[in-house]
């Protein structure tokens, strides 16, 4: 061999090793995945702290939903078009202390569910009795989803319903049944909705709603005009439904702000959440969009000023379906989960988790993306994701359900997907030039994903290893302690698929607390709230919410897990109002009732 | 990718005062491809970030610095790798940052491991793509957005690509293979019934722009004969269209990975013969 050759055959064997990398991360990849194959309740309880059961139908749940069938022009798409609709939220509508779960339908004259929670790990569908089922009738539009929030702080959760069609805002009566308030309230007369949620952004004590448009409200998705009302763009499209900010005026009436107070933005809104992530006493707003990029407001509590770009989470658009804060490394700071798409061989976007980089606060917070880093990041087609403390460690886990469009197996639709979303608008914005599905699927079938938080900044995919082991088409997730036991279980509303629980099993040993917020010249909902656990050397921040995730909103309680500590050294409630409360060493294991000091 | 108008443009011959302001033609390419970065990213984003395309230029030009050191004995010009790089950097698409660094690598590995006749047979980008896109297929994806939303950036695109391209001497190509593209593509509608506005769609996205104007016209891995050049886009092309029937997502660079060194090899074995033809009636 001549000295000459040596450089050449050295360079080859690094090109052939540096080739053939990419099939060795595959391969530990797969090797790591494998070792998290479903494993028994009691491994599964020994080693990650908790185990899920399905449990619907042995309580009771029997609820599949339906999808709309749209506008015949659209047959060839229905599925891709027709794809949302299952939601689910948790409301203690009766005060009973028990939750109660609210799931949305969304066939024509499909019926939604108010699944009253029967104390005895039963449910019983009281929603038609109550008048808040039949709400998809022909003309009027079908269900996205639902928030509640007391709006006229009585005591009684209200409920707001979001459609593809009529909004419909119900007054509860004490837990008796509903009223339709909805004329009376101000509420325009059609939203292609996704998302909505109550939040006081001017802290007058009185819930104000937002609502995100996704199709525009022009478009009647059962008459259309025209095929042209697809996003011109797969992520620049501006062309998706106009924002809506309801100031709730105090006698049952609201008064639409959103442009006077500077939210004026058509993208494709599909999940929001409100939170206050400066520091300063009003929840931000964070608008996941679909087809572009998501966009950050930061409220004054008079104004609205956007900040995507600023803050870095407004600047690589993606498809955003999800919206959910948590305090993920007990810091005392939300970080913010964007689900996204990632289908193999074809579009890899990676889910956001949107941190805030150490050393900027207030109007000078910036964010980090650490999906990666942290392993949240590949979640297939994602939908709905909700941050809860699955197995009582004390560290916010993360529970993701995706699955697009499950059809033949066999076929599916993304090439065809991906030719035309490539395409300049005038094509892609056009449902006649897509290309029909003839029953493909469309990343369906998709493995669920439960990250299990270290505590440390690294997540575990422990999904089929803890008993999540369904693929339907999920969209919506939302977590409650169904049953009082001290632990968050799992309500999954998939799309044409049925309602699925998990019951979930914590290792014995497990502290935790619970908090039940009741403002008085907060809202009465004390939606807005927070609530700092400080407890060995650990704090952990969490927010009442009024919805959060894709379609979705959790229990109001806030669940905190304490590992094997056995003692809070304090907790310290910032009402909605500004007042601090402090309760020093609040009692464990049990769930704490607090009012807001008048 | 494209080290087209990089290096088949000699600057022109001038002297004095006048080659100061001579602009070198090896960066006609560079700054358009550049231009496109630019004006894509700061109007619409379509980067997936600034240090995951900067990562991918800085590998292929340290590439490309020490494997022209050590086989060539030289620095080497880096207008090409820069192009390869930039390429890189805004056709893959990654959350990751590794998968920017390892193609741009093995683009510029390439262009020194697989020779035939002290001639590289892939393009370089074209190379790196194709195997990342087949084997690392969980991580990474391709460039398959569009420019906003307006078709106005779009058409300056081509015109611009075009007029450039043409003072290269290579339009011809871009030309046929585009002509080419858009005859398939009403067939392939014909054939799957499906609107022949889905299958033009793909050329009217910012990848096809960078594919016709800086992959297959490059000078180094493209036949000579100008005929010959238009002979090997049109078959890029057809197989581009079988694979685009079969619903292979990454089908034109699939095409111009099978069709492009198949060519090289030709040429090559076809010259290669001619000389010794030659050498044989000389003796």
């Amino acid at each position: 061999m001549t000295s000459s050759r040596i450089p050449k055959i050295a360079l080859a064997i690094v090109f052939v090793a540096l080739i053939a990398s990419p099939l060795a991360i595959r391969r530990w990849s797969a090797r790591r995945a494998a070792a998290l194959s479903p494993v028994d309740a009691g491994v599964a309880l020994t080693r990650y702290g908790f185990h899920l059961d399905e449990v619907a139908h042995t309580a009771g749940v029997n609820f599949v939903h339906q999808a709309p069938t749209l506008d015949h022009k659209l047959d060839h798409i229905m599925p891709e078009v027709a794809s949302m609709g299952a939601a689910v939220s948790i409301v203690d509508f009766d005060r009973d202390g028990w939750p109660d779960i609210y799931v949305t339908n969304s066939g024509e004259g499909s019926h939604n569910a108010l699944f009253r929670n029967l104390h005895d790990g039963t449910f019983k569908d009281v929603g038609s009795e109550l008048g808040v089922a039949d709400l998809n009738q022909a003309g009027t539009g079908v269900s996205m989803g639902a928030v509640w929030g007391d709006y006229d702080n009585d005591g009684f959760e209200d409920l707001f319903l979001y459609k593809w069609g009529r909004p419909e805002l119900f007054h509860n009566d004490g837990g008796h049944g509903f009223t339709r308030v909805s004329e009376n309230a101000g509420l325009p007369p059609w939203a292609n909705a996704n998302t909505a949620v109550w939040f006081d952004y001017d802290g007058d004590g009185r819930l104000d709603l937002f609502l995100g448009g996704y199709y525009a409200e022009d478009v009647d998705l059962w008459h259309l005009k025209n095929t042209r009302m697809m996003p011109e763009s797969f992520e620049y499209a501006r062309n998706g439904g106009r924002k809506y900010l309801f100031h709730n005026l105090g006698n049952g009436r609201f008064e639409e702000v959103s442009q006077k107070l500077g939210i004026d933005t058509r993208r494709w809104a599909l999940a929001a959440v409100a939170a206050d992530l400066r520091g300063t006493g009003h929840q931000d707003l964070f608008i996941a969009n679909d087809y572009g990029i998501s966009e950050l407001y930061f409220n004054d509590g008079k104004r609205f000023s956007e900040a995507g770009k600023q803050t870095g989470v407004g600047f690589s658009p993606k498809s955003g379906m999800n919206a959910s804060v948590g305090d993920i490394l007990n810091q005392g700071r939300y970080s913010i989960y964007v689900s996204n798409i990632s289908e193999e061989g074809v579009l890899i976007q990676g889910n956001n988790l949107w941190m805030p980089r150490e050393g900027t606060s207030g109007d000078a917070i910036q964010y980090d993306n650490l999906a990666r880093d942290l392993d949240v990041e590949l979640g297939g087609w994602s939908f709905g994701a909700q941050f809860g403390d699955l197995n009582n460690d004390g560290a916010l886990d993360l529970y993701l359900v995706n699955g697009y469009v499950s059809g033949d197996r066999q076929r599916n639709y993304w090439y065809d997907f991906s030719k035309v979303a490539g395409g300049n608008s005038t094509i892609i914005s056009d449902a006649a030039n897509w290309p029909a599905m003839d029953g493909r699927s469309l990343s369906g079938y998709q493995p669920k994903r439960v990250w299990l938080n270290d505590g440390s900044g690294k997540f575990v995919e422990v999904a089929q290893a803890t008993g999540v082991t369904d693929i339907s088409d999920g969209r919506s997730v939302a977590l409650a302690d169904l049953w009082n036991r001290g632990v968050l279980d799992v309500v999954v509303a998939n799309q044409k698929g049925p309602l699925l629980i998990y019951k979930n099993t914590v290792q014995t040993g497990r502290h935790w607390i619970d908090f039940e917020l009741e403002g008085s010249s907060s809202n009465r909902s004390a939606i807005g709230a927070e609530v700092t656990v400080y407890w060995s050397g650990q704090q952990q921040i969490q927010q009442v919410s009024g919805g959060s995730g894709f379609c979705a909103q959790n229990q109001r309680r806030l669940h905190y897990g304490l590992g094997r500590t056995a003692q809070v050294d304090k907790a310290v409630i910032r009402w909605p109002s500004g007042r601090t409360q402090t309760i020093d060493h609040p009692s464990i294991d049990q769930l704490n009732r607090v009012k807001e000091p008048a | 990718m494209s080290e087209a108008t990089s290096e088949s443009l000699p600057a022109t011959a001038t002297t004095g005062k006048a080659r100061r302001f001579q602009f070198d033609n090896r960066y006609v390419a560079p700054l358009f491809i550049t231009t496109i970065l630019l004006v894509g990213h700061l109007s619409y984003g379509i980067l997936e970030s600034y240090p995951k395309t900067g990562l991918a230029i800085l590998c292929a030009l340290i590439t490309e610095l020490i494997l022209g050191r050590i086989f060539f004995g030289k620095w080497l010009n880096l207008a090409s790798a820069y192009i390869t790089g930039i390429s890189v950097g805004i056709l893959v698409r990654s959350p990751a940052f590794w998968p920017f660094a390892l193609c741009a690598v093995i683009s510029i590995m390439s262009k020194y491991v697989l020779r035939v006749n002290n001639r590289h047979l892939w393009n370089p980008s074209n190379f790196g793509l194709s195997v990342l896109f087949f084997l690392a297929a969980d991580a990474v994806s391709g460039l398959s957005i569009q420019w906003g939303n307006f078709i106005w950036p779009m058409l300056v695109i081509w015109v611009l690509g075009s007029i450039i391209i043409y003072r290269a001497r290579r339009f011809h190509i871009s030309a046929t293979y585009v002509v080419a593209f858009l005859l398939f593509a009403l067939l392939r509608s014909w054939i799957t019934h499906e609107p022949w506005r889905a299958e033009i769609a793909p050329i009217t996205g910012p990848m096809y722009q960078l594919f016709v104007f800086f992959m297959i016209t490059d000078p180094k891995t493209t036949v000579h004969s100008k005929l010959g050049q238009c002979v090997v886009v049109l078959l890029v092309a057809l197989v581009e269209f079988g694979l685009r029937l079969m619903q292979v997502i990454y089908a034109p660079f699939y095409a111009l990975f099978i069709v492009g060194p198949a060519a090289n090899m030709i040429e090559i074995w076809w010259q290669s013969r001619r000389l010794r033809e030659s050498a044989a009636r000389s003796s």
